[in-house]
């Protein structure tokens, strides 16, 4: 119950614009700059916080993927996170798998928290969390925008729709993190370096117990319709004129 | 053929609008029966109000105490319970469909589609990805329970139809006591819901104060408009944070858009792209924000806003 897991997921960087390849059949990632996932890095944000305060003790890194992952993980480790795990798996895994993958490591690390962020940014599928909530029949608490822990519960406020919602969850518990959670912290030189010798252990799914299947089959990558063009209206006259004509102010 | 689930959104009274639009996706889906799960504490008002959208076969209703507050682990014991012997089960793409239906998937045992925005067929479905810079086909498992959310945007709600029967349905699932709701804060107010309104009037950090913003809230009432917010006038705290519009915010697809000092970061345009009619009015020429808007006007918006305040008031007298 002393520790904290962080899930991490690599992806393109945010800033990046991403584009559907030419033949349709993925995104042209090649090349492109990769980061921890924004929502991600927010966690561990939230993690280290939460260890500088005293309420756990050690802050676990995890991510699910092939080993160019272990750059992420690494980075994670210079924000200032004590160890990684890698499991390997091919890119892409579906978010069921991950939450196994998450869900049989949380198990053995005896983690009292796993924090991750609310979604990735290249796949948007937002689901990883809760599955895992659900996996291990503990508590969720999504789209985090506070936590607080004191003892064995975490009171956790949420972004919701209809605006802010508080939850008390008994530990342990899975959160997921919004943007306004935090503001990530920058790693200097002397981190970078010294993560370089911080343990990364490397797990084969199979050892977790987990099976690779595939539900879904992804394909028929298109870019999204562009609108057409539009027109430029020299004063607020002429806009209410055009808005008008399209009928848009009855 | 398909038998299909839709779990109705709901605040105890009233039946979220957001339901009447997975109903409308649901039907694309050609099924044979079509049932919508109120889960609520007192709910006969909200299950007959689902028991009137069109194309419902039945609504049950599962009204018990716990179910008061929408609590996504005691209510998915309870969904998964009720999924037995459906082909399709579909929830709104709302915080509420999104905390709940990922947990009743992994209780299945199956994965689930995010965000459909088109049913090509009983298991194959468009969804975006990358903030929207891509649609891609998803294939599901035939033989499996297929789970997903409903991008609200994509749909309109269906009118109201004959009244179809509603069940009563007590559930023997044991339930978990580790969550407890301890408040709710609705930002809200008088004016119409972001998620459904026909007119939304944004602002951006350009406003440059939570005073500014009102000018911005000035526009939305004289339109009658909902008021929404760019990330970057949340996260300045210029406004509350359930107005956000865009990719990690609220996907909406009113009417009528007008964006106020807002430049028009990606994030924000996957929020909008959908509306009938956008107006950007920022004073940077080259803002992305007028790529995509059918009227562009550069200019202040500190002289044009009240001005366009001014010529609609007085259209209205």
């Amino acid at each position: 119950m002393d520790t904290i897991i962080v899930g991490i997921k690599r992806v393109v960087d945010y800033n990046v614009r991403v584009r559907v390849k030419p033949d349709g059949s993925g995104m042209a990632t090649e090349g492109l700059k990769m980061s921890i996932n924004p929502f991600d890095e927010i966690a561990l944000e939230a993690a280290l916080r939460l260890k500088e305060s005293g309420a756990f003790l050690h802050v676990v890194l995890v991510a699910i993927g092939p080993v160019e992952t272990e750059q992420q993980l690494r980075a994670g480790l210079a924000m200032g996170a004590d160890r990684a795990i890698r499991v390997d798996a091919p890119v892409a895994p579906e978010p069921l798998t991950v939450a196994r993958a998450l869900h049989a490591v949380a198990a053995r690390e005896q983690a009292g928290l796993v924090l991750l962020g609310k979604q990735a940014v290249d796949d948007d599928h937002g689901q990883t969390g809760q599955m895992l909530a659900a996996l291990w029949d503990r508590p969720q608490a999504t789209f985090a925008s506070a936590i607080a822990v004191a003892g064995n519960v975490a009171t956790v406020t949420r972004e919701i729709d209809a605006g802010l919602e508080t939850l008390e969850v008994d530990l342990p518990a899975v959160v997921t993190t919004d943007l306004r959670l935090n503001q990530p912290r920058y790693v200097k030189l002397p981190e970078i370096l010294k993560a370089k010798s911080k343990p990364l252990a490397v797990y084969r799914l199979a050892e977790l117990g987990v099976e690779p299947r595939r539900q879904f089959t992804v394909h028929a990558f298109t870019a999204p319709p562009v609108r057409g063009g539009g027109v430029r209206v020299k004063d607020v006259a002429e806009l209410v004129t055009v808005l008008d004509a399209r009928g848009v102010l009855q | 053929m398909s038998r299909v689930l839709v779990i109705a959104e709901h605040d105890g009274s009233r039946l979220d609008p957001a339901t009447a639009k997975c109903v409308r996706c649901a039907l694309d889906l050609k099924p044979e029966a079509l049932v919508v799960a109120v889960l609520a504490h007192g709910g006969g008002t909200v299950a007959s109000q689902a028991a009137r959208l069109a194309g419902v076969t039945e609504v049950m209703l599962v009204d018990a105490e716990h179910n008061a507050a929408p609590l996504a682990a005691v209510l998915a014991p309870q969904l998964a319970s009720l999924a037995a012997g459906f082909s399709h089960l579909l929830g709104p793409s709302s915080t509420f469909g999104k905390d709940l239906l990922p947990r009743v998937a992994a209780l299945l045992g199956v994965g689930q589609i995010s965000d459909v925005l088109a049913v090509l067929g009983p298991h194959r479905f468009r969804r975006p990805v990358h903030a929207g810079n891509a649609v891609v086909t998803v294939d599901a498992d035939p033989e499996r329970l297929v789970v997903a959310t409903v991008r609200l945007a994509s749909y309109s709600g269906v009118a109201e139809g004959p009244l179809a029967p509603v069940q009563a349905r007590a559930l023997d699932v044991a339930l978990p006591s580790h969550t407890r709701l301890v408040a709710r804060q609705a930002g809200g107010g008088a004016r119409p819901d972001l998620m459904t309104a026909r007119r939304v009037v944004s602002g951006g950090r350009a406003l440059g104060s939570a005073e500014g913003f009102q000018l911005v809230a000035e526009l939305a009432d004289v339109l009658g408009a909902a008021l929404g917010a760019s990330r970057a006038a949340v996260d300045s705290g210029f406004v509350a944070n359930e107005l956000q519009v865009g990719q990690t915010g609220k996907i909406i697809a009113p009417e009528l858009y007008i964006a106020v000092g807002i430049s028009g970061a990606i994030q924000h345009l996957t929020g909008i792209k959908d509306a009938r009619t956008i107006v950007a009015i920022n004073k940077d020429p080259d803002a992305p924000i007028f790529e995509i808007a059918d009227i562009g006007l550069v200019a202040d918006l500190f002289k044009a806003v009240p001005e366009l305040i001014g010529a609609l008031r007085a259209r209205a007298r």
